[in-house]
């Protein structure tokens, strides 16, 4: 299985087989990941960075992985001060950066641009975000923290919070399709998970049971998958807060959990998670962000073709 | 006087060139749109709007001195596509094709989402799936991924 030149756009592009053969690949990265001694992987290879919005932990990942294997990282810095305001397309932009560079992961606002780019250019495009679109990194990092904390085979996971604007929870349903999971949503009316979603995980042969709290899901289920929710999708602050408050994970929220309940975030949190709740043995979430180096690690040697 | 004989004062038999007939009520001119076929387009085109048939009205255009390929026409079964094509030489029907539904456009359509690069400046042009579902023609962007199902016309080029 070669990933040599292959374009990262969109998890609908994977197969199980190659998915779980990222993952391998990932497992075999993690103990450099770890050591932060570092290796010689990606030495000589330039990685391009251009992120056209805001990130940190997207673009600082995607970064620590390059350095860590050994290669250079070129960045497009702020967009104000690149010919990007001087009105270049993302085109021609793509095109110059692909010629100083091996591969580049680019966030761009706009749904579609990494499809773009990849159609303008020679090396490799990672998509680290395309406005509402896609941002299959960052699902390549949630399987793998359900991999290493928990299990992903028959998995009982509940994803709680904005399921209806939360790209990251509808990519991951779909992933978990592949693996046979039992799926749980809870969250408010208005940001409920979209019925063609649910219908096409249906048709897999995926459980899908909509649950009315938190507390309900959570005496099941082996993993808790928390969303942020957004203020600004509410028209009246009193509501936002009603919900916010309702979807709140606290240490008593958890007093019913299985002992071997993972919850992850994939951050930032605002309010859903109580930092009480980071001293339980439940909390994932910042070795979920731990692990979106070795998983980046993994899809930089493999669209480098220095693994098979 | 027969039908067949109303219907030829209407709009005279084209001694050479492209009829297509049956076209949805009402998409004539839409037609012309996507075969890129404009006042300034050479040759003598005829268009009926709202004509009678068999199966209630239907919109009917002829383009003399011109033989349309079928990759040209089929981009027309998006708005219409229950249209026939005709082509016709020396007053004769030659070839008489119900259009094919494409499997893939592009240039033709617009994407619905305004925050999808194809609505950019970007040096490309909109490209989009064809696939049918119940009998319904429904387009997703090669960019975005939004599905348009509904008044495709609308979101002509």
């Amino acid at each position: 299985m070669s990933f040599e030149h292959m374009h990262i756009i969109s998890m609908k592009e994977f197969t199980r087989d190659m998915i779980d053969h990222v993952l391998e690949v990932a497992e075999e990265m993690e103990p450099i990941a770890r050591s932060k001694s570092g290796s010689d992987l990606l030495k000589g290879k330039v990685l391009g960075v251009l992120f056209f919005e805001p990130s940190t932990r997207t673009r600082m990942s995607f970064e620590a992985a390059m350095m860590r294997l050994g290669g250079e990282v070129l960045s497009l810095g702020s967009v104000d001060a690149s010919s990007v305001a001087k009105g270049e397309t993302l085109a021609d932009t793509i095109r110059v950066v692909a010629g100083y560079s091996n591969a580049i992961v680019l966030r761009h606002p706009m749904e579609g641009a990494a499809r773009l780019a990849s159609e303008f250019s020679t090396v490799p495009i990672l998509n680290a975000g395309d406005g509402a679109g896609h941002h299959p990194t960052q699902t390549f990092l949630d399987l793998y923290t359900i991999k290493r904390e928990s299990h992903l085979e028959g998995l009982k996971i509940a994803l709680a919070g904005d399921l209806k604007y939360g790209r990251t929870v509808h990519s991951l349903c779909y992933a978990l399709s592949f693996y046979g999971a039992e799926i749980t949503l809870v969250s408010p009316p208005e940001l409920s998970m979209p019925s063609e979603i649910i219908e096409d995980l249906k048709k897999k042969n995926i459980k899908v049971i909509e649950a009315d709290s938190i507390e309900d899901a959570i005496q099941y289920v082996e993993v808790l998958y928390m969303t942020r929710i957004q203020k600004e999708r509410f028209p009246d602050p009193a509501e936002y807060q009603k919900v916010a408050n309702r979807l709140q994970i606290t240490p008593e929220v958890l007093k019913n959990a299985k002992e071997n309940l993972r919850i992850m975030h994939p951050l930032p949190r605002t309010n859903e998670i109580t930092p009480r709740v980071d001293e339980t043995p439940h909390a994932s979430y910042f070795d979920q962000s731990f692990y979106g180096v070795p998983i980046r690690m993994a899809l930089l040697c493999l669209v480098m073709g220095v693994f098979e | 006087m027969s039908e067949v004989a109303k219907k030829e004062i209407r709009v005279q038999p084209i001694c050479s060139g492209t009829v297509i007939d049956h076209i949805t009520a009402g998409q004539a001119l839409n037609v012309l749109k996507i075969l890129g076929i404009t006042g300034t387009s050479w040759g003598i085109v005829s268009i009926l709007i709202n004509a009678p048939s068999s199966y209630g009205k239907k919109d009917v255009v002829k383009i003399e001195g011109r033989e349309l390929v079928s990759s040209e026409v089929d981009k027309i079964s998006l708005i219409s596509p229950g249209a026939t094509i005709n082509i016709i030489r020396d007053y004769d029907v030659q070839e008489k094709n119900q259009v094919g539904i494409p499997s893939h456009v592009e240039g033709v359509v617009k994407c619905i989402n305004p925050n999808c690069i194809s609505n950019s400046n970007e040096p490309i042009e909109s490209k989009f799936d064809v696939n049918t579902r119940e009998g319904k023609i429904e387009l997703r962007c090669g960019y975005c991924e939004r599905v348009i199902c509904e008044n495709i016309a609308d979101h002509l080029l």
